[in-house]
């Protein structure tokens, strides 16, 4: 027999269960298999009740989130033997309420990410005829990180701030709102910053920098929060010494 | 039709414990940091004694050193002042983090902007030191 | 209980098409009501996994004629010429708009968007974000999406049937995943966008969602399945995951090597090897003739054998560091994120893997189906286009090209339609019906749905793979009815309502197991050898009898019916494929 390792799953169905519990499944060891590989596994052969999301298995559909031994992780891309001999524990991911087994409700970051903007604002519209906004390689590297953002949402899992404040608009949400405010075809900065710099915005960030750490992309929306924070203090001091409208 | 709106009814909520804090930690070093405040505040308030002090006159002022040689004041000073430390060091590190500049097309490497902080604070600690131990 | 919801146009799929239609639809006519039914979270849908770039003339020494020359070449002559013109034409103002919509297309010096060579094109023409076009693409449309207010969303919606009144297509019954609620959601005009197949086969670039659920819906409503037996096999992709290594690796200089480290395209017809790489020729030779380049040296056994069956080498080593890091930063990322291996110092085992379907829904060059009512776009659709082989970089400009199309032409059908009637209601009653009978309160049911989903997936490689013949055809025809016959007694572990994913996995495989039989039929009925359709048995083109688009027909009793439908040629008559010179 193959060797075996252990997984510590989360199961909770709304309608059979008062509160989430944990089942051990044991699935085959192998070297090549992730996290996301054992849960298919046992929803194939074993119990094909467990539910979870899933799409493309390479990192980039953002589908697949869930702590992994209490990180925040792209199960596509974690690997069963970096936590020989186990138990490995699954659970949803943190921060989300839990709708059934490692499935969350997300719909609250679609809001949020509504309310941002994001996407590009002109003064005025150029013609399509007329061609493209030029932008040089170095204006598109000055905000190409944070455009990496796949919305898995690793990050709202490790932000305390959002588990405490569900109303705080989160990492992901304002990097993406950073990604335009930085584009050099975007003209929606002020519009956005309306939004972006009230109490729930950029204000509730209280830098842990967590986000940070878990993003499987590289985006660093700590950064790009702090960045922001910069740029909306100068606005505030701007906004203090010329009254009249210096925007 | 689906019109999200922010903190949905649905699915079942964890309650986030009161000591999620000590779970991990990056977030323990977090509310350290902010824990630090309070020692700050206490060293601005220690030096606003100092000062009215020695507005007090010579009397006023032996009193005041008299009770910085309390050892629960020293204890707490030393304690105060590694949380300052530390406090001034998340500091420094967040300042690449705040600051995206560019240089030549390429983005200024974190140390070289965190760096000249460090720099200034030692240098300026060192100008002070110096003041206070010359004589 | 059951909920109706009434809307002016419905999308089916939020992928690049579905995303591009629904804007289409709110731009032309910001007074009718347009809904997207996906799945999943439409930024979740697979156009995310496209890396390499989108077509589309771009330099003064390129041509519109040129592009549709490659195009309808690459094809093997199967495409409609007047629909590859019209494809050409718009698909530079269908990629600029999304440059102005804020896709972060990479850039020249000078500010303008770049471009980059790819596999069967003579010119560069291939727009490109890094190699995550697929992805800045799919998030681009979709949050310039949100600022449509008009366009409504079904996320997590599962579309089980088409509503249809009298011959004409009036919406979808659904369920939501979440409750497991049906839904009844009726349109006056419904856009399938629900992509391809590729998951009827066992080793493939498409992700999970990918079960040909748009075109098994169109087909179960009698509309009929275009070119179905054309499968395109991807020549770079990684053992076991079946991830993509994107051509652009090749296009950007990349090897493709033997056992014997000897770049073994040159033994096929694909020109001379050079060190730089050469527009159409060796490496840079279209999709189908390098998938069958590789069986045939699997065949004289110069592939290495690996764990998982037989590979070859794709070796970026002399790119260098700074190349690869950047134009093919993700090609980078998943060899060492999912094989462990850098490409800087090694080489990559690469295997053909299942990526496209050039088959699809049969619609006109406006994206209309012969259901009145009914359109589709993208992947899901035929035009055709792509005819028997699709070129690398087509499909991402199709999709937004077609989108925009259908989009236009679903507004303007609803904006003379009246409502659909309540009686519609009914059928969605049933559904719900069939549903509870047949799988949620089934008693019994000995079969489990893996068995059937890996069996027929292994039928499929075997026998309508790279190669295929009469034999092996009629043996999958026949597995595959068996198939169908246990799946009427498959049973689910899980009864309850809430995300019940097991039921959607089972929904699934029978839309996969009616498309898997329109791709058996389809092969086994074109005797002859074309692009992507090789048959070991008619190994040469029959321009006579097979210049033609298959149409495939679902009988009452279920069997597939197989007709052809004549291909339209303009301007550039049947010829020979010539590649390496």
């Amino acid at each position: 027999m193959a060797e075996q390792i252990a997984l510590e799953i989360t199961r909770y169905s709304p309608e059979r269960d008062k509160t989430p519990s944990m089942e051990e499944f044991e699935v085959p060891l192998r070297k090549e298999w992730v996290v996301l590989d054992a849960l298919n596994y046992i929803k194939d052969k074993v119990d094909g009740s467990l539910s979870f999301r899933w799409s493309c298995r390479m990192g980039v559909c953002g589908s697949c989130g869930m702590m992994v031994n209490g990180e925040p992780k792209l199960t596509c891309a974690t690997f069963l033997n970096d936590y020989a001999p186990g138990p490995i524990r699954v659970e949803p991911l943190k921060n989300f309420p839990v709708m059934r087994d490692l499935i969350v409700e997300i719909s609250d970051f679609l809001a949020k990410l509504s309310k941002v903007k994001p996407w590009l604002i002109r003064k005025k519209e150029k013609p399509i005829s007329e061609g493209e906004y030029l932008q040089t390689p170095e204006e598109l590297d000055s905000y190409r990180q944070f455009s990496m953002c796949i919305n898995c949402l690793l990050c709202y899992a490790a932000c305390p701030v959002y588990g405490l404040d569900p109303l705080f608009a989160g990492p992901a949400a304002l990097a993406l709102a950073q990604r335009y405010n930085m584009d050099s075809r975007d003209e929606g900065k002020s519009e956005r910053l309306d939004v972006l710099s009230q109490h729930d915005g950029i204000w509730g960030c209280t830098f842990v920098g967590e986000c940070t750490q878990v993003c499987p992309k590289h985006v660093d929306p700590a950064g790009a929060i702090q960045q922001y924070k910069l740029t909306a203090a100068q606005e505030w001091v701007k906004s203090l010494l010329m009254p009249w409208g210096g925007k | 039709m689906l019109r999200y709106t922010e903190y949905p009814p649905r699915g079942y909520r964890v309650r986030v414990s009161t000591y999620w804090w000590t779970g991990r930690r990056a977030y323990l070093r977090f509310i350290l940091r902010e824990l630090s405040s309070i020692f700050v505040a206490w060293f601005v308030l220690e030096t606003l004694f100092q000062i009215n002090a020695l507005a007090g006159g010579p009397s006023a002022y032996s009193d005041f050193e008299q009770f910085l040689r309390n050892p629960v004041v020293i204890a707490s000073n030393v304690i105060s002042f590694l949380f300052v430390l530390f406090h001034a060091v998340t500091w420094f590190n967040l300042s690449p983090k705040a600051m995206a500049v560019r240089l030549g097309g390429k983005r200024v490497p974190a140390a070289l902007i965190a760096g000249p902080n460090y720099v200034a604070w030692v240098l300026i600690s060192a100008g002070v030191a110096w003041l206070i131990l010359r004589g | 209980m059951l909920d109706l919801s009434s809307h002016d146009v419905l999308l089916v799929g939020g992928g690049a098409a579905g995303l591009r239609a629904a804007i289409a639809v709110a731009e032309i006519n910001p007074n009718l009501s347009v809904a997207v039914v996906s799945k999943v979270y439409p930024m979740r849908s697979h156009t995310v996994s496209a890396e390499g770039g989108a077509a589309g003339v771009a330099r003064q020494d390129d041509s519109l004629d040129e592009h549709a020359y490659d195009t309808i070449s690459g094809g093997d002559w199967l495409p409609d010429q007047d629909a590859v013109e019209g494809f050409v034409k718009e698909a530079p103002q269908e990629l600029m708009r999304l440059e102005h919509w804020g896709c972060p297309w990479n850039r020249e010096p000078d500010g303008r968007v770049a471009v980059r060579p790819f596999g069967g094109m003579k010119k560069e023409r291939t727009w490109f974000a890094a190699d995550k076009t697929g992805f800045h693409l799919l998030h681009t449309l979709f949050q310039t999406s949100l600022k449509y207010n008009a366009v409504a969303r079904y996320d997590e919606f599962y579309a089980t049937r088409l509503l249809a009144d009298d011959g004409q297509v009036q919406g979808v019954v659904s369920i939501e995943l979440a409750s497991g609620k049906v839904q009844a959601i009726t349109a006056k005009a419904v856009i399938l966008c629900t992509g391809g197949c590729g998951r009827v086969f066992p080793f493939t670039t498409n992700a999970a969602i990918k079960t040909g659920d748009g075109m098994a819906l169109a087909y179960r409503a009698g509309a009929p399945l275009k070119d179905m037996e054309f499968v395109q096999y991807h020549p770079t992709g990684l053992p076991f995951t079946g991830i993509l290594i994107t051509e652009a690796a090749r296009a950007e200089g990349g090897y493709m090597l033997n056992k014997d480290g000897y770049r073994y395209l040159q033994d096929y017809n694909l020109g001379k090897p050079h060190p730089q790489p050469v527009l159409r020729s060796m490496e840079l030779g279209p999709r189908d003739r390098l998938s069958q380049a590789f069986v045939k040296e699997y065949e004289k056994g110069r592939t290495i054998e690996g764990p998982y069956g037989a590979v070859v080498h794709l070796d970026l080593r002399h790119l260098g560091e700074k190349k690869i890091n950047a134009k093919l930063p993700f090609v980078r990322e998943l060899c060492l994120k999912y094989e462990n291996l850098d490409p800087v110092k090694e080489l990559i085992p690469v295997r053909p893997v299942v990526h496209y379907m050039m088959g699809g829904v049969h619609t006109d060059p406006d994206g209309a189906t012969p259901l009145k009512g009914l359109y589709a776009a993208g992947e899901a659709a035929c035009v055709s286009i792509n005819g028997a082989n699709r070129l690398g970089s087509n499909s991402l400009t199709e999709c937004l090209v077609f989108g925009a199309r259908a989009g236009r032409a679903a507004a303007q059908f609803a904006s003379v339609q009246r409502a659909p009637e309540r009686h519609l209601l009914a059928q969605a009653v049933d559904e719900e019906a069939r549903l509870q009978d047949r799988f949620l309160q089934k008693s019994g049911g000995r079969e489990r749905l893996s068995n059937i989903r890996d069996e027929m997936q292994q039928t499929m490689e075997q026998s309508a793979g790279i190669y295929r013949s009469r034999e092996s055809l009629e043996q999958a025809a026949e597995k595959l009815s068996e198939l169908q016959e246990r799946f009427q007694d498959a049973g689910l572990d899980d009864r309850s309502h809430a995300f019940n994913t097991e039921l959607i996995a089972a929904l699934e495989l029978s839309c996969m197991l009616d498309v898997a039989e329109s791709i058996i039929h389809s092969a086994l009925h074109r005797t002859e050898s074309r692009g992507a359709h090789q048959r070991t048995d008619f190994p040469v083109r029959d321009d006579e009898k097979f210049l033609a688009h298959s149409l495939v027909t679902r009988c009452p009793d279920g069997t597939p019916e197989v007709t052809y439908a004549p291909v339209t040629i303009t301007r550039w008559p049947p010829a020979e494929r010539v590649y390496g010179k």
